[in-house]
C-alpha cells in the first residue's frame, strides 16, 4: 500500500469519478452537446470522427453531425432516435466522467429513471427559443425524484437567439418559478451553444455578459465529496468469504460494499436481523487491512464474535439503526408493459436481500407534468409514477431514499418472466 | 488506499469497488459461473479483480478459453502460466473441434477469420458445463453496440442477446433471475475505458503477455493495419512481408488482430501512447470493420 501512494506517473492517482445524466426534449441538441463534450475534450478518435463525417456527408448535412456518435443500435441509426440508455466516457486531467445518455421522449421515462439512479449530476437542456416547456418540468422532476444531488440547466442554442442575455434570464426566471415546487439541492444555469461550442468547454466570446463558469469547468470542479451518506453506518452483507485453506482455517469474512457511514476497526456493531452485538475485528482488502471504510468501498469485515450472518443481513452501528418493517410506502416508476396488479405478488430486491412483496394499496398516480395527484385513475402501467403501499414477506432494514439512495431503493421483479418491473424509492 | 480530500475515492478505486461488487453478486446469485479468459488485458484485469473480491479465498469459478486454433503462442503460454500460478481450473473449447464436427463452416477467402466462429463453441461450452453466468471483460467504451450493454446481460435459451428488450438496471440492484436453460453474461468492467485499464495495470503491477509490448515481428500491411505473418493468414501476391517494431493494442485471433508500429516497452510508455493515440483500439480489429453493425449482429447471436 505504502509504495503505491508514493508512485507517481501523471496525475491519474488524484482523479475523481463523476456520473451525470443528460435530459432534453427531442430536438434540444442533447446528442450534439454530448458530441461536443467528447470532441472538445479530445475524447473522440480519428476513426470514430471519420465514420460520422462520412455518414453526415452521405446524408447531406451541413455540419459534421456529432449526434451520430451516440447512436449505438441499428434501429437507432435508422430512426434517428435514441431508444435505450447508453453510457459514454470521457476524462480530463481532473476527473473521469460517465454520461448516462437517456432519450427524452415521454415513452422513455423508464430510461431516464434508470440513468438518473446512479448519477451525481443532471444536465437539463432547454432550447433558448422555446424556453421552459412541459418536458423541462418532467425531466427536472425525475432528477429530483431520484435525488440527483446537483442539477445544471443548460440553455442551449443561444446562437439562434443572438446570444441575448434577456433570453437566458427569462428561462432562468421561469425555471426557478416552477423549481420552487421541487426539492433541488444544488442548481446551476449556463447559457451555451452546443453546435458552436459556446461555454461548453471553452468560454464564449459572444456572451460577455455571462461571468459564470463553462459547463466542463462545472463538471470538473463541483464538490461531490458529500454525495454519499457518511453518517449512517450501513453494511449489507453480500457474500460470506470462507477460505478452505489451512492458513485461514477459522476465517469468516463478510464481504460487501459500504452503503453508508464510516466503519472503523473496533467499532461496536449490531448484526441485523439477529440483533447480536459485537465489535469489528478487522476490515480487510486484498491489499491488506484498512483502519476505516466508507461508501462506496468494497471490503471484507471480520467480527470478534462468532454470530450467524448471511447474505441479505446488515451490519450497522449500535446507536444508529435503520427502520425495520414489513410495511413500506414507496414511490414507484413502472417500467414494464405489463400493468401493475393491485394485490399482486412480486419478487423484491433491496440492497443484497431478496424477498417477496404484495401490493396492498395504490395511493395515487402522479401526473409528472403538473404534479397533480390522481386518486381516481389508479391503473399503473408503463412509465407511470405512483405512490403505493407494499407488504414484504420478511422485514426490511431500510432508510428513506432521501436519506440514503443505497438503503432506500428497491426493484420489483415479475416472478413469471423474471423481468424487472419497477423502481421503487422508499418514503 | 489513495483517497482525495476527506472521504472520496479516486476514479480507479471507485471503478475497482464497483467491479468487485459485481463479481461478488455473480458468486452470490449464480450457481455455476465461469470467467471467460482470453489472455487479453481486459480479461486479465477481470481475473485480478476476482482475486481481490474473494480474498483470502480462491476465485470461486473456473476459466473458459475459446481456442480458435489461430492464437498467438505468447497468449497461450501466458494463459497456462496464469492457471498454474493461481491454481484455477481451465476449460478449453475449440473452434477447430467445432469445424471438424461440422458445427461451423470455416470462412473462405483472403479475409477469412475464425473470430465469429467462436460463438458456437462458446455457447456449446456454456450449455455442456451448465454455466449459468459467463463473466467477460467487455467494456462499454469499446464499441457502439457495447455501449448499450448491461452489467448483467440476459441471454435466452439460444444464447441470444435482445438489445431492444433489455432489463432496466437501477442503482446497484442487479437482477440475475432467469428460467432454466437461459444464462447471463456479466461485464464487471463495463464502466472502464481503455485508459482506466492501463492505469490500473500500472497501479496494480499486473503482468501481461509480451505481445502488448513492442517487439520485432514479420508483418504485412492490409487495409491500413499490420497483420502478423503466419501460416493461418494467406497473403495476396502484392502484399509484402517486412520486419518491423510493433506491438498489439488488443489481443484476439491472429487473423483479425492488427499490430501497430510502436516503441513502447513499458506500461508507462503504453499509457503515453494511448493518451496521444487518435485511433480507437478496435480500429485495429478487422472483425469490427465488416459493417457498421458488425458487433451488434455478432452479439445478438451470442458472441462475447
Amino acid at each position: 500500500m505504502e509504495n503505491q501512494e508514493q508512485f507517481d506517473s501523471g496525475g491519474y492517482l488524484n482523479m475523481e469519478l463523476l456520473r451525470f445524466t443528460t435530459a432534453g426534449s427531442v430536438d434540444d441538441g442533447k446528442s450534439t452537446l454530448i458530441g461536443r463534450l467528447l470532441y472538445d475534450s479530445k475524447s473522440i478518435f480519428e476513426d470514430q470522427y471519420e465514420a460520422i463525417k462520412k455518414t453526415s456527408e452521405q446524408k447531406g448535412e451541413e455540419y459534421v453531425n456529432l449526434a451520430l456518435l451516440t447512436d449505438g443500435l441499428r434501429a437507432e441509426r435508422e430512426q434517428g432516435i435514441t431508444i435505450d440508455v447508453a453510457y459514454r466516457y470521457f476524462s480530463t486531467p481532473k476527473r473521469k466522467f460517465i454520461i448516462a445518455d437517456t432519450p427524452g421522449h415521454i415513452q422513455y421515462t423508464r430510461n431516464m429513471v434508470t440513468g438518473a439512479s446512479t448519477a451525481n449530476l443532471a444536465i437539463i437542456l432547454v432550447d433558448a427559443r422555446k424556453g421552459v416547456v412541459e418536458q423541462t418540468f418532467r425531466h427536472t422532476f425525475i432528477a429530483t425524484l431520484l435525488q440527483i444531488p446537483h442539477v445544471c440547466v443548460c440553455i442551449n442554442k443561444m446562437d439562434l437567439v443572438d446570444y441575448k442575455e434577456e433570453v437566458f434570464e427569462k428561462v432562468k426566471h421561469d425555471f426557478k418559478a416552477f423549481a420552487s415546487k421541487l426539492d433541488i439541492k444544488d442548481l446551476h444555469f449556463i447559457p451555451i451553444s452546443a453546435l458552436m461550442g459556446d461555454n461548453v468547454v471553452d468560454r464564449s466570446e459572444r456572451m460577455s455578459w455571462y461571468n459564470g463558469q463553462t459547463l466542463l469547468y462545472l463538471l470538473e470542479t463541483i464538490h461531490i465529496g458529500n454525495d454519499h451518506n457518511h453518517i449512517d453506518c450501513r453494511f449489507p452483507v453480500q457474500y460470506v468469504v470462507r477460505p478452505q485453506k489451512t492458513e485461514f482455517h477459522d476465517y469468516r469474512g463478510f464481504a460487501g460494499r459500504i452503503a453508508g457511514g464510516i466503519f472503523k476497526k473496533g467499532d461496536k456493531v449490531l448484526a441485523l436481523p439477529s440483533g447480536f452485538a459485537t465489535t469489528i475485528k478487522s476490515i480487510n482488502t486484498f491489499d491488506g487491512e484498512v483502519e476505516e471504510a466508507f461508501a462506496p468501498m468494497s471490503v471484507t469485515i471480520t467480527l470478534n464474535d462468532e454470530i450467524d450472518i448471511s447474505r441479505g443481513d446488515m451490519i450497522v452501528r449500535e446507536n444508529n439503526v435503520p427502520h425495520n418493517s414489513q410495511d413500506l410506502d414507496i414511490m414507484v416508476c413502472w417500467m414494464n408493459e405489463k400493468k401493475m396488479v393491485k394485490g399482486g405478488k412480486y419478487a423484491l430486491k433491496h440492497t443484497t436481500k431478496d424477498t417477496r412483496c404484495m401490493i396492498k394499496d395504490v395511493k395515487y398516480k402522479l401526473n409528472i407534468n403538473t404534479l397533480h395527484r390522481n386518486e381516481e385513475d389508479l391503473e399503473i402501467g408503463l412509465n407511470d409514477i405512483a405512490r403505493i403501499s407494499i407488504r414484504t414477506t420478511s422485514p426490511l432494514f431500510f432508510d428513506s431514499y432521501k436519506r440514503n439512495r443505497n438503503t432506500g431503493s428497491v426493484i420489483l421483479i415479475d416472478e413469471g418472466t423474471n423481468e424487472t418491473l419497477a423502481a421503487g424509492m422508499i418514503i | 488506499m489513495e483517497t482525495i480530500k476527506d472521504y472520496n475515492l479516486t476514479h480507479l478505486r471507485e471503478l475497482e469497488a464497483e467491479s468487485i461488487f459485481v463479481l461478488r453478486e455473480v458468486a452470490a446469485q449464480f450457481e455455476n459461473p465461469v470467467l471467460l479468459f482470453s489472455g487479453g488485458k481486459d480479461s486479465i484485469v477481470c481475473l485480478h479483480l476476482a482475486r481481490k473480491a474473494f480474498y483470502p479465498a480462491n476465485v470461486p469459478f473456473p476459466l473458459l478459453m475459446i481456442d480458435t486454433g489461430h492464437n498467438f503462442p505468447e497468449t497461450v503460454d501466458f494463459i497456462h502460466k496464469t492457471v498454474e500460478t493461481l491454481g484455477v481450473r481451465l476449460i478449453v473449447a475449440s473452434v477447430q473441434d467445432a469445424i471438424d464436427r461440422g458445427l461451423v463452416t470455416e470462412e473462405k477467402g483472403i479475409n477469412a477469420s475464425r473470430n465469429a466462429l467462436q460463438t458456437v463453441p462458446l455457447l456449446e461450452a456454456i450449455e455442456k458445463n451448465k454455466f449459468d453466468a459467463a463473466i467477460g471483460g467487455a467494456r462499454r467504451d469499446e464499441e457502439k453496440a457495447r455501449a448499450k450493454e448491461r452489467f448483467f446481460s440476459h441471454r435466452d435459451e439460444f444464447g441470444q442477446w435482445d438489445p431492444k428488450n433489455q432489463r432496466p438496471e437501477l442503482w446497484n440492484l442487479f437482477n440475475g433471475k432467469k428460467s432454466f436453460g437461459e444464462h447471463f453474461r456479466v461485464f464487471p468492467i463495463s464502466n472502464w475505458t481503455e485508459m482506466d485499464v492501463w492505469q490500473y495495470i500500472l497501479l496494480e503491477k499486473i503482468e501481461l503477455p509480451s505481445l502488448y509490448f513492442s517487439h520485432k515481428r514479420n508483418v504485412f500491411e492490409r487495409d491500413g493495419s499490420y497483420l502478423a505473418v503466419s501460416e493461418h493468414i494467406p497473403m495476396k501476391p502484392e502484399e509484402k512481408e517486412e520486419e518491423l517494431i510493433v506491438r498489439f493494442r488488443t489481443i484476439g485471433d491472429m487473423s483479425c488482430t492488427g499490430a501497430v508500429l510502436s516503441e513502447a516497452t513499458s506500461i508507462e510508455d503504453i499509457i503515453q501512447e494511448v493518451a496521444t493515440s487518435r485511433v480507437t483500439e478496435r480500429g485495429t480489429r478487422a472483425d469490427d470493420k465488416r459493417s457498421e453493425a458488425a458487433m451488434e449482429d455478432r452479439k445478438k447471436a451470442g458472441y462475447f
